[in-house]
């Protein structure tokens, strides 16, 4: 352990900012628990965390400025690489953002088959963070139990998007393709194998008694506090925060569809846990009621082969699996975007980690980390 | 009080150990549940999606012909200057001078696979293989040109 880590030899540091018997260590930007290229500047007494400072910039590849140099049919494919967990998500943003600023009208079909996608993009992602949170907290096996159900998920979007992570499958107008013919046969199979296997989620993972005692009470985050630091997503709704922009300002065929917005109150790390893992099932209860009724029709508006949005300033926000995206363009009339700006959730919930943090050991820093369910490449940009 | 709510804690906890243990050994012993594929072993029975995109091909026919006008569609579709098209002047057997393609180079290296170079053909020209094994041993040789040499495009594409 003792080569991961560094003691910071500065003099200004070690003498006047800290206190007597503080050590100040670097954990990553190389460091297995941080899942990329994170860089926590950790000050400790003993076991227990002081003080947390992240330092970003490590996987940084300026995509708001790549996406000046792209046109609004290109720029939609690099998003796929900010937040590659929700790449659906992303695309779906950047593409409604778009469509609202040349109005253009999606066809319905469309919209379904967006939606069915977006929300298996969230089990897909839930699945991941759930075995990656296992994994922080030194349980090795769930990572697989958690691969096998996504793996399914992988195999239905390679199938239909030709992709299984970097999809580019939204475009301005629709989608790019039409759904492949066994996409509803293959959708039903993985909610039934789904189904059988949620509960073994429940047994393996969150009646543990390790796994509780880790978990109940940590990294606690009031509502206050959630909402003055920006935090959406199953962070703030595990503070109690009435946040879902499925609910508050639904986009698409959201206001077609129940679905309840899961809401923890207790704020600790359990609570940002169990908001996941029923927010899994609420999914699965979207895709249910949406995968029997595909309406028939176009799956693509038909738009003009170069894209020119008028001038002015576009904003649109959805729902990811990490929480708020916002994508703000600033157009001025021609061909590329003058300026686009990604609002992107992890960079707000990461700022809520020192606060979170203080005060608890060592241990409980990257647990609650895990539940903050943090994707680098999103937080960089 | 104290000693029931103590015996009652270790008796949940070690139930909750249990179930997951239980659900452990159910795996141990059913092997064939398992899923997971041994890639290099399988790779005469594995076959990817029909839509997988692997690199950009250009199909051609038996005749040795292809569909491509040489119209840099894909070249000002793609966002990664990956497609770059050489054309030349075909002589036409009325004596008029057209535009044809001399050369399709495909940098591979640069293809991010986002499919917009194939939905940009207005001539269904080029499409996703199904090869993902692509690593070589020099950059060059990831420099491709996709249209076959001799070959022409097909009669009646314009």
């Amino acid at each position: 352990m003792y080569s991961q880590t560094e003691i910071l030899k500065e003099p200004e540091i070690n003498s006047s900012n800290s206190a007597e018997g503080e050590l100040v260590i670097n954990i990553g930007p190389q460091h297995p628990a941080t899942h990329g290229v994170l860089h926590l500047v950790v000050t400790l007494n003993g076991e227990t965390v002081k003080k947390v400072e992240p330092h970003l910039g490590y996987i940084h590849r300026s995509i708001e400025k790549m996406c000046e140099s792209l046109s609004y049919r290109q720029f939609i494919y690099v998003t796929s690489r900010m937040d590659y967990l929700s790449a659906h998500v992303n695309n779906h943003a950047c593409a409604m953002t778009v469509e609202k600023a040349m109005q253009i009208e999606v066809p319905t079909r469309a919209q379904y088959i967006r939606v069915i996608m977006d929300e298996l993009t969230r089990i897909a992602s839930h699945e991941l963070w759930w075995g990656a949170l296992a994994m922080d907290l030194g349980a090795f096996t769930p990572f697989f139990y958690a691969f096998r159900e996504r793996e399914t998920i992988n195999d239905i979007m390679e199938q239909t998007c030709g992709a299984r992570l970097t999809m580019n499958y939204m475009v301005p107008g629709g989608v790019m393709a039409d759904i492949h013919p066994s996409f509803q046969q293959k959708v039903k199979d993985f909610i039934k194998l789904f189904k059988s296997n949620i509960d073994e989620y429940d047994e393996l993972v969150t009646g543990s008694v390790i796994f509780q005692s880790r978990m109940k009470g940590v990294g606690c985050l009031s509502k206050e506090d959630a909402i003055s630091y920006g935090c959406t997503g199953p962070v703030a709704r595990g503070s109690g925060v009435h946040c879902d922009i499925r609910k508050i300002y639904p986009y698409e065929i959201y206001k077609q569809v129940e679905f309840n917005e899961i809401i923890e109150t207790a704020g600790d790390s359990f609570s940002r846990y169990l908001v996941r893992i029923k927010e899994m099932k609420e999914s699965i209860k979207i895709i249910e009621q949406l995968i029997d009724n595909i309406p028939e029709g176009d799956y693509q508006a038909k738009t003009k082969a170069v894209l020119k949005l008028p001038k002015g300033e576009f904003y649109t926000r959805v729902e990811t699996a990490r929480g708020e995206l916002g994508v703000y363009i600033v157009s001025e009339g021609g061909t590329t975007p003058y300026r686009i700006k990604f609002r992107s959730p992890g960079f707000s919930n990461l700022s809520a980690l020192d606060h979170m943090v203080r005060g608890s050991k060592i241990g409980d820093l990257m647990a609650t980390m895990g539940t903050l369910d943090l994707v680098i490449p999103d937080i960089d940009r | 009080m104290f000693l029931k709510e103590y015996l009652s804690d270790i008796y949940h906890a070690t139930k909750s150990l249990l179930t997951g243990m239980k659900r452990t050994g159910y795996y141990f012993v059913h092997p064939k549940e398992i899923i997971t594929e041994q890639y290099p072993d399988n790779r005469e029975t594995l076959k990817m999606a029909d839509r997988f995109r692997g690199e950009v091909i250009m199909p051609h026919d038996a005749n040795n012909e292809h569909a491509c006008t040489g119209c840099t569609a894909c070249e000002l579709a793609c966002p990664n200057a990956t497609i770059k098209i050489i054309t030349k002047f075909d002589v036409t057997p009325e004596g008029k001078k057209k535009k044809a393609l001399d050369t399709f180079v495909y940098h591979l290296e640069l293809c991010t696979m986002c499919n917009l170079c194939v939905e940009a053909c207005p001539t269904d020209a080029i499409k996703m293989g199904q090869n993902f094994e692509h690593s070589v041993y020099d950059r060059s040789m990831l420099l491709k040109k996709l249209n076959k040499p001799g070959s022409k495009i097909r009669e009646g594409v314009e």
